[in-house]
């Protein structure tokens, strides 16, 4: 038979998707390699979903979406970052993950390079190649929290390049970036004429500090893809409910791909955001404070048992440095989880560099957490021991 | 938030978390954790730990009846004597002074709907100036001072997502 399409047959499957099958065949394991809440959707929201099906609410709705959620997305955003957005600058999306592919494949020709910093969100890497662009990971690095370095980018710029792709609060680091850089982020993109898509899907769980809504910054509006979604702040990821807003020339054409490929995001679906986003201020909250003691007792715990770890600011996500374990992400990964039972992400799947470092959720039940920092202990005590030996023969060795 | 309140309501939700793991959980020294407890207890804004416990799960019957009583205030006392009147009883679980059609609402805890009945025909409608009481039993306790006692959402994650 003929070949498939050459991008997607080159592409890899998801890394991730590859410990999951481990994984998911050993009991007792204690699971931080999720992306997504523990909390199950607030009731409210919930409900609505519930009394939308009960209604009869099940039939297409127009293609970029329920007008009144559009409504209430453009509220939102002007009381929270003061930006402002008209109806036909938003669309509704089937999560943050439709919005970056419409994104990219409106803004891409063939060849197009787009710069993104690593390590990052999985599906950045192929979702620019899917479109037809080529994928220019900036990297970041541990020791200064992962900030993105406004000169690494510019260095990164070519003739080619034609967008930039951020993601703070950031999945996997849970990092956040500073207004000062974000706005020199933007005079890049300004000087050299590029798009920028904010991936801010993360943005109420900021900790520390106060999240800066990209477009909200001098001369971003008008390149600026600004992506949102449900999924994170609201625990909906199973909804698959998001939206994206851009200058209305992007609008435009984003919109006839998410008309010709997906017609629209699911009515009652739509209707169970409205709630959201409107009535479920609250318990947005209540989550997020709850992140948040689970962040400081589990990072404290991670610093203690020798897996030095970055304050994460953002998302809920840990990202600790296992380096000096002399065992690569994956090797580190798989030991602790047949050793241990504990399953953390290999830090390589968010891009190579992301070696060196595992991604653990801290969403996850207290007592869970607690448990799964007494067996990493053990297995930090356990491989520094099995280090000493190795070392040990190593020097008799010489002699 | 303030910090003090974030302590109360983890104390609230588990009063047996250590000082430890709840100054780990809100960024704050463990001694001074231990010290703002102590305060508070002394001043009375912790007024002591209970457990809540499910009898019914354990074996043990316990009948609970919700009385709504109405009755005539007091001149210069209102409402405040006669609630005294009934709080002091130890059957008596709870009283609260209402809106609404009637005045105080009782809760009365028994071994059994008789003896129940029996402290509300002796004891509570006895009582001078009160006017009437409405009783209803609690025949099945779904969810109790915010903690449930039925079935609960349980965790339908897969084990590893991007
Ligand atoms: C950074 C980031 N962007 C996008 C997504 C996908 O979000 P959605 O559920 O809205 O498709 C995720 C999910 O893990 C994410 O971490």
């Amino acid at each position: 038979m003929k070949p498939l399409n050459d991008t997607v047959t080159a592409t890899p499957p998801s890394g991730i998707r590859r410990f999951f099958d481990i994984a998911a065949q050993m009991d007792d394991v204690i699971s931080l390699s999720v992306g997504e809440p523990d909390f199950v959707t607030p009731w409210r929201i919930r409900e609505a979903g519930i009394y939308a099906i009960e209604h009869g609410f099940t039939a297409y709705t127009s293609n970029s979406g329920l007008p009144r959620l559009i409504q209430a997305i453009a509220e939102h955003l002007h009381a929270r970052y003061q930006v402002s957005y008209e109806k036909d600058q938003i669309l509704i999306t089937v999560g943050v993950s439709e919005g970056l592919d419409l994104a990219l494949r409106a803004i891409l020709n063939t060849g197009d390079e787009v710069i993104y910093a690593e390590p990052c969100y999985v599906s950045y890497g192929p979702g620019i190649r899917f479109a037809g662009g080529v994928a220019i990971p900036v990297h970041t690095h541990g020791d200064d929290g992962f900030r993105i370095h406004p000169e690494d980018i510019e260095a990164a710029v070519t003739p080619n390049t034609k967008a930039l792709l951020l993601c703070y609060p950031n999945n996997p680091t849970g990092a956040t970036q500073n207004r000062e850089d974000l706005q020199r982020i933007v005079d890049i993109a300004v000087k050299h004429d590029l798009y920028i898509i904010s991936d801010e899907i993360y943005d109420r769980l900021t900790y520390i500090g106060k999240h800066t809504c990209l477009s909200s910054l001098n001369g971003a509006a008008e390149r600026t893809i600004l992506l949102n979604g449900f999924s994170k702040a609201y625990a909906m990821t199973g909804w698959r409910v998001a939206y994206a807003c851009a200058p209305k020339p992007i609008a435009e054409n984003m919109l006839k791909i998410h008309q010709y490929t997906m017609l629209c995001a699911p009515h009652m679906v739509q209707l169970a955001a409205l709630e959201a986003i409107l009535k479920a201020g609250n318990d947005v909250e209540e989550m997020v404070a709850d992140y948040d003691h689970r962040r400081r007792l589990f990072v404290r715990g991670l610093n203690e048992i020798g897996m030095g770890c970055i304050e994460p600011k953002g998302a809920f996500y840990a990202f600790p440095s296992i380096r000096h374990t002399g065992l690569t992400s994956e090797q580190f990964a798989s030991k602790l989880l047949m050793e241990e039972r504990v399953a953390v992400v290999p830090g390589n799947a968010f891009g190579a560099s992301g070696e060196g470092y595992v991604r653990c959720c801290y969403a996850t039940a207290l007592s869970q957490l607690e448990e799964a920092l007494e067996r990493m202990e053990r297995f930090m005590q356990k491989i520094q021991l099995e280090r000493k030996s190795t070392n040990v023969s190593s020097e008799a060795l010489k002699i | 938030m303030t910090k003090d309140r974030e302590i109360l309501k983890l104390l609230e939700q588990d009063s047996r978390t250590p000082a430890e793991r709840i100054a780990a959980m809100v960024g704050e020294d463990a001694e001074r954790v231990r010290n703002l407890i102590q305060e508070w207890e002394n001043a009375g804004i912790i007024r002591r730990y209970k457990t809540v416990i499910d009898w019914e799960r354990f074996g043990v019957e316990r009948v609970f009846a919700f009385i709504d009583v109405s009755v005539t205030p007091e001149r210069g006392a209102g409402f405040d004597d006669i609630a005294r009147r009934i709080y002091r009883y130890p059957e008596v679980h709870s009283v609260y002074l209402v809106s609404g059609g009637h005045d105080l609402r009782v809760v009365v805890e028994g071994d059994t709907m008789k003896q129940v009945a029996n402290f509300v025909a002796e004891k509570l409608a006895t009582i001078d100036r009160v006017n009437s009481t409405n009783t209803h039993f609690l025949l099945k306790k779904y969810k109790d001072d915010g903690d449930l006692f039925v079935e609960s959402d349980s965790d339908h994650r897969l084990m590893v997502t991007p």
